[in-house]
């Protein structure tokens, strides 16, 4: 507890003197702490779907070194620096999948984004290398508790490659979580909306170059293929990025939209012998459950915040949608499409994922054991267990639920993180400035 | 249809005396032509005899007789009479009908070229002349100038049974006149009837490449501005300028008016400008007046219907059948009923082939509307009598009575049977033939014999020809082919492997016996003889042309309000209820009640506390649940069929105009405990156009919707979409937050002395020698503005910019009543509660653009702790689902309480929307519009359960469920209705219409 009233002090003098450098630098003033640590008496989500209470988690070096019941565990107070969390709840860091946190900044400010390339076929590109580790948003995702990103490219057949990133680093080879997770591409439609003059209504008609664009694919799946086992090869940047999709050190994420496009897709990707593929999809999925079950196909979900696919579905659809496919023993993640500030809502799309039809830990899976998982990150995240990554926070309440996801304490890989950020300073400077109190 | 009858009085005296002229002195039209030979006069006499005639429709003669003469109908005689001088056509067992007439067509009309639009904006028009200022307004066009025959389509129109049009060319908001053309093909002196039949207008600005109007609410006020423009510009004796157009409209203005739609929203609105400007528009419908029939009967209009009834959807593959919406599944089922229901209902209304994607379907679909109900005599009304009517020309046509124009059909029967075929369609007394009547005494069976040897030949009726089978001796069957030409007949056919035999002969026309003979040429090139005799006639079908009944109505499904999923066939109604001991969030200062009851009765609500008795009343359970106002929304775009108009001051338009009913928005916002919504113009204008509020009535008509009495309220925005700053090449002014400036002040400038204007005239004692000053209807919008009766919410980003406009406002001594989005406010707050604006932000949407990138969650918890009124908006179709989950935020952001938290959804934006005197609270006397939730209201756990607006659910969870199955039902029934027309051949296209896009903000439709 020391500790912790030093630490705001701390901040607090930073605060004073130094506002302008210290948002301006905010995650440089994370460097600092990195001790043994304890928490105690909290309410801890493993993210497994189980629960202990009277928790104690600590951990050293990054790692989680001890965890259980208060009863069970005696901790030696002269290793760690213990915080008291009583009444409190602790998580894994959440992680986002499928965003683009770091690459894009202000959509409309084309100087500002990084997000796609020219051109239809670029497994070669890796995010990593964009990644912006002073990006504005990553104090945000902090905020509410999400510590892990997957930042994927977007754009033409093969999108790229993604990279983990964690949200602590003062540059991308800091923040790195995992150099290269998965190849994106994007499955053709296998209908295109056209207009009809006749009834002034667009409609979806067949797209004539569906079989093309899947030849294009094929084409460039098998050449990799050959071109692995090659032995005098042309070098070729491109065929050489998708060497990981055979030997099953890269995923292969399928962005489909309808049934048929979803069974085609993975169908070609078994044949292609590539072990590690999820599938970005929604409502398409449910009418071919049985199939991904049978295939043991992860499912990334759009946000449970995001209109049904088709004016007809139940209101609810999109609500109800991770419950619908986790209960047929599919892994589900959800994440975050549209509007990037909004992806800070990710612990409340699991939240109403649990009000229709989720259990609360089931639903929190979805957002971090589930999510590292598809990101075969999970020997290292996604749970809070002895041996894996101390990223993790705690909230003054339930996480899920928008009025009482208040972190007080967040780590990542056992690095106290500063929580507050731009806007909670802007909140403060002009409350002040309008005599509010507080 | 008042003025039309003026009009048809005062031109039938004059047609008459026209037809007397004509009678005496026959020849053709066209004496003036100079002859290249001798004259060579014919009268063209005939009697028509032994037919059935329909001489109008309901009235039939049978044996009847057909004199014609000179082109028009002398006589119809009931009984067999052939004058001398006559030429006799024996029509036995055949049916002679009156042509039809469609009054809404493009025949012979030039093709409309849409050019292509520029990269920047057009702001003037492009059209060269004298015209108006907009390039839609071309009522100075003349279809007279432009018509020309064309062969091709005047064939196909002729099979199809029409022998008149009145043709128009669609271009346009303002489109012309039209000129009534029969389907002959001698020239354009004979065939155009009269040059001025009727005027056209629409919605669609057509080729214009100007960028207003770029929305149906743009050009309904474009349009009711070009009429006030006239009435103003008709007053001058000498002009202060000349404009063709307003002319032309000034012109043109008792010749019947059409107006065309693309369905019944659409018809709801035109009617508006008719009311408006006391004009009987004829309203060419969109064939989806069914939906809506109460509402179309109400207009007391005439209407255009077109037959343009859906083809079947492919439903082969279950996975993409998922993805035709209930709503095209029932108006596929549905629209060939349209005719049906709307002769049901009695609205009168003619029938059009407009809208069918091919012409040659039109008949086949009149048929298919007489088999969903609609009478033949009000179908044959509507295509003959009624449209001559319309145009002021029944003396002339129409009808076969004497001295009217002898357009005729001659069918093989009755002509909404399904086999009937039409031989003939005489137009002006010329006959042009349409298809070639079956000669039956050719049908039967002969003894063969060819080069010595004997065959049976079968010759047979098939669509469109003869079919013929040759039997040899051992009866086996040889392919043949015969052909029939005149009296020549020709018969190939090969023997066996070896021997062919192509054959030539004539018909010998015996009475007593049929015999063909002739020469033929075998394989080996040898002239041989052959003959056939027939020995025995065709077998009678006796099935043949069984009437089918007309499908009784209750085979089809119901028509449901709104018509799309989630709609019912039965409106819901108000009900007084009981909610016993819920957690009563009151929103006022009594707060948050624990276990209490609340008495809704007659719609609003009646007593709140505890133990409340009330007998015979239906009890809802609140125990454990949670009753609050409903949320309303303070800035929203559901509901609309357009949003954004691009002129910089766009005041004139009104989203009342383009309210759509019908959208699934309306039902999914319910199910989020949604009430009320402030519709909202986009962000295009520094301007935008008139507001609607409205209530999620569902079901109701866009009328229905709207919240009566409510305060009118009027868009502004500022920022980068009024400046098109992400659009580098716009030339568009303003470009700068200093021309945003200019803008507003000029525009309240313009104001100020347009009623200066107006008040100099008003207050003349002789008002006679003055020119009555022109209505404005930009002015007149921002003078309720600037006179408080009209209240502003004005999209806002930055401060600066809200500053400006505070700025401006005083300066014209009215205030700004909301700026919403105000992601900045919280800088500004103080100056924002001394102005008295209210703040409606997002919750925490930020970083989407550069003007909002100072935008923090804590802006609602700063504006509401300084004492600004302060909301939450959505601004979005999907985030008005869970405004209450956007409230919560406050709580996250800056501790609000929860009390105040819900406020920002419920009380305040009625605040800010003046409705906080019938809604925004759970108090005695507001209106009973509450939710009730499954939970604590603020928690992302909770469930609307039930949404209650004027007292009646419109949204409960359980009902919802019961609808879902329903509409699986419906579904099934209606595909495998689709299924069954699919094996009987019908064309089957793999089409899904897709839904409407979100309308943000920003949203521009390309019109085009």
């Amino acid at each position: 507890m020391n500790f912790n009233i030093h630490y705001r002090l701390l901040i607090l003098t930073a605060i004073c003197c130094l506002p302008f450098n210290l948002f301006s630098q905010g995650n440089l003033a994370t460097k600092n702490t990195k001790e043994p640590t304890a928490l105690v008496g909290g309410t801890l989500h493993i993210g497994n779907g189980k629960v202990i209470t009277n928790a104690v988690i600590g951990f050293n070096n990054g790692k989680i070194s001890v965890m259980g019941t208060t009863d069970s565990i005696n901790l030696d107070s002269g290793t760690y620096q213990i915080f008291d969390v009583t009444g409190q709840h602790i998580y894994p860091g959440f992680i986002l999948l499928n965003s683009l946190i770091g690459i894009q900044e202000i959509s409309a400010v084309p100087q500002s984004n990084d997000t796609n390339e020219e051109g239809n076929i670029n497994p070669n590109l890796n995010t990593a290398y964009a990644f912006n580790s002073e990006s504005d948003y990553l104090p945000v995702l902090r905020f509410n508790g999400i510590f892990t990103v997957e930042t994927a490219p977007v754009g033409g057949l093969v999108s790229g490659t993604s990279s983990v990133m964690k949200l602590d680093g003062g540059d991308w080879e800091e923040s790195l979580y995992k150099f290269g997770a998965a190849i994106h591409i994007n499955w053709p439609n296998s209908m295109r909306s056209s207009f009809d003059e006749a009834t002034l209504t667009t409609q979806l008609k067949p797209n004539s170059s569906y079989n093309t664009n899947i030849e294009e694919l094929k084409n460039l799946f098998n050449q990799a293929k050959a071109y692995g086992k090659e032995v005098n090869k042309v070098p070729n940047l491109k065929l050489q990025s998708m060497q990981g999709l055979f030997n099953g050190t890269l995923s292969l994420f399928i962005h489909a939209e309808s049934p048929k496009e979803i069974i085609e897709s993975i169908q070609f990707s078994k044949e292609m012998g590539i072990d590690h593929i999820a599938l970005v999809s929604a409502e398409s999925a449910l009418l071919v459950k049985d199939f991904l079950k049978e295939h043991k196909i992860p499912v990334i979900l759009p946000p449970t915040h995001s209109m049904p696919d088709q004016d007809d579905m139940d209101f609810d659809m999109r609500y109800k949608l991770p419950y619908l496919l986790a209960k047929e023993g599919i892994v589900v993640a959800i994440s975050h499409t549209g509007m990037l500030s909004n992806s800070i809502n990710l612990p409340f799309y699991a939240g109403v994922a649990a009000a229709y039809g989720l259990d609360r830990e089931d639903a929190l899976k979805t957002i971090s054991l589930n999510a590292a998982k598809i990101l075969k990150v999970d020997s290292t995240l996604g749970s809070l267990e002895v041996g894996k990554d101390a990223t993790l926070f705690v909230s003054e309440g339930d996480a899920l639920d928008i009025r009482t996801n208040k972190l007080t304490h967040a780590f990542i890989q056992g690095k106290r993180m500063e929580l507050e950020g731009k806007q909670q300073s802007q909140y403060k400077q002009y409350s002040k400035s309008l005599g509010h109190n507080e | 249809m008042k003025i039309n009858k003026v009009f048809t009085h005062k031109r039938s005296i004059w047609l008459a005396s026209i037809f007397i002229f004509l009678i005496m002195y026959t020849g053709s039209s066209q004496v003036t032509f100079p002859d290249n030979d001798i004259s060579d006069h014919r009268s063209n006499k005939f009697a028509i005899t032994n037919a059935t005639i329909i001489y109008t429709p309901g009235m039939m003669l049978q044996n009847a007789t057909l004199l014609i003469r000179d082109g028009h109908i002398e006589k119809v005689a009931s009984t067999k009479s052939v004058p001398l001088g006559y030429t006799e056509i024996d029509a036995k067992g055949k049916y002679i009908y009156p042509s039809f007439i469609d009054i809404f067509n493009t025949y012979g009309m030039p093709e409309v070229k849409r050019p292509p639009r520029a990269n920047s904006e057009q702001m003037q028009t492009n059209t060269k002349g004298s015209y108006n200022s907009n390039e839609s307004i071309k009522s100075e066009y003349n279809a007279s100038e432009h018509f020309l025959i064309d062969k091709k389509q005047a064939q196909l129109f002729r099979q199809q049974g029409f022998g008149l049009i009145s043709t128009f060319r669609p271009d346009g908001i303002a489109r012309g006149t039209a000129s009534l053309v029969a389907l002959g093909e001698t020239n354009e002196n004979n065939e155009m009837l009269q040059t001025d039949a009727a005027t056209h207008f629409s919605m669609n600005k057509g080729s214009s490449t100007q960028d207003y109007p770029a929305s149906p609410m743009g050009s309904i006020a474009l349009l009711r501005q070009t009429y006030y423009d006239a009435q103003w510009y008709g007053q001058f004796k000498d002009k202060p300028f000349n404009d063709q157009s307003l002319d032309a409209i000034l012109e043109t203005k008792n010749l019947p008016q059409i107006f065309e739609t693309n369905g019944w929203l659409q018809a709801l609105s035109a009617q508006k400008i008719a009311n408006e400007f006391n004009i009987d528009y004829i309203i060419k419908g969109g064939g989806d007046e069914y939906q809506r029939i109460d509402e179309i009967k109400a207009l007391n209009a005439t209407f255009i219907i077109p037959l343009n009834f859906p083809e079947a959807y492919n439903v082969s593959s279950p996975f993409d059948t998922e993805r035709i919406s209930l709503a095209d599944l029932k108006h596929w089922e549905l629209a060939p009923a349209n005719p049906a229901r709307l002769e049901e209902k009695g609205i009168e209304f003619v029938i059009t082939s407009h809208g069918l994607k091919n012409s040659d379907n039109f008949l086949s679909n009149l048929r298919k509307a007489v088999k969903y109900g609609l009478s033949p005599k009000h179908a044959l009304n509507s295509l003959t009598l009624l449209p001559a009517k319309l145009l002021g020309q029944e003396d002339k046509i129409g009808t076969l009575e004497s001295g009217k124009l002898a357009n005729f059909l001659i069918t093989s029967g009755d002509i909404f049977a399904d086999n009937t075929v039409i031989y003939e369609n005489w137009v002006q007394g010329k006959k042009y033939i349409v298809d070639q009547e079956v000669d039956s005494s050719i049908l039967g069976t002969y003894t063969l014999s060819v080069d010595g040897e004997d065959y049976s030949l079968v010759v047979e009726n098939v669509k469109k020809g003869y079919n013929a089978i040759i039997l040899s001796k051992n009866s086996i069957e040889i392919k043949t082919d015969f052909k029939l030409s005149g009296d020549m007949v020709t018969i190939q056919f090969n023997k066996d492997s070896e021997s062919f035999y192509r054959l030539e002969g004539w018909v010998n026309n015996d009475t007593e016996k049929m015999v063909i003979q002739g020469k033929g040429q075998r394989n080996d090139g040898k002239w041989i003889e052959w003959g056939a005799t027939k020995i025995k006639d065709p077998l009678q079908n006796v099935a043949n042309q069984q009437k089918e009944m007309p499908l009784l109505k209750r085979e089809l499904g119901d028509v449901i309000f709104p018509f799309v999923a989630f709609g019912s066939s039965e409106k819901p109604k108000q009900q007084d209820v009981l909610i016993k001991n819920a957690t009563v969030w009151t929103n006022e200062k009594e707060g948050i009640l624990t276990e209490t009851d609340v008495l809704l009765k007659g719609g609003k609500i009646s007593q709140i506390g505890k133990n409340i008795n009330a007998p015979n009343i239906k009890i809802i359970d609140g125990k454990g649940k949670h009753l609050t106002a409903g949320i309303i929304d303070e800035h929203s775009h559901i509901a609309l069929t357009s949003i954004n108009e691009t002129a910089i001051v766009s005041a004139m338009v009104r989203m009342t105009d383009v309210l759509n009913s019908e959208l699934i928005n309306i039902y999914s916002s319910l199910a989020g405990g949604v009430v009320a919504a402030q519709i909202l113009h986009g962000s295009s204008d520094a301007i935008g156009g008139q507001s609607a509020l409205i209530k999620l009535r569902w079901g109701e008509n866009p009328e229905g919707l709207q919240i009566e009495n409510a305060k009118p309220t009027i868009k502004f925005a500022l920022g980068e979409n009024p400046k098109r700053a992400s659009r580098g090449a716009s030339i568009r002014f303003p470009r700068s937050l200093m021309g945003m400036e200019q803008v507003y002040t000029d525009a309240f400038t313009q104001a100020v002395a347009y009623k200066k204007n107006w008040q100099e005239f008003n207050a003349l004692k002789k008002k006679d020698n003055t020119v009555k000053p022109r209505v404005d209807l930009v002015n007149q919008v921002l003078l309720e503005v600037m006179e408080g009766k009209r209240f502003i919410s004005c999209h806002a980003y930055q401060q600066g910019e809200m500053l400006m406009l505070m700025d401006v406002a005083e300066r014209f001594n009215f205030k700004i009543n909301t700026f919403t989005h105000v992601l900045e406010g919280y800088r500004i707050a103080d100056k924002m509660l001394e102005h008295g604006v209210g703040g409606s932000t997002f919750s925490d949407k930020w970083n989407f653009k550069w003007e909002t990138r100072n935008a923090i969650p804590y802006n609602a918890t700063i504006m509401h702790n300084e004492g600004v009124v302060t909301a939450i908006n959505s601004d979005s179709a999907e985030t008005i689902r869970h405004l209450n989950q956007e409230a919560a935020k406050s709580i996250k952001y800056g501790n609000m309480s929860e009390e105040d938290a819900l406020k920002l959804v419920t009380l305040n934006p009625a605040k800010l929307l003046h409705l906080d005197d019938t809604m925004g609270s759970i108090k005695v006397g507001k209106s009973a519009d509450v939710v009730l939730w499954s939970d604590n209201p603020l928690s992302i756990y909770a469930k609307a359960e039930k949404t209650i607006i004027d007292g009646t659910v419109y949204f409960d969870i359980e009902k919802d469920i019961q609808l879902r199955k329903d509409i699986q039902t419906e579904r099934t029934r209606i595909i495998n209705a689709m299924k069954k027309e699919i094996k009987s051949g019908a064309n089957v296209l793999p089409r899904i219409s897709t839904p409407q896009p979100e309308l943000t903000c920003e949203y521009i439709e390309a019109q085009n």
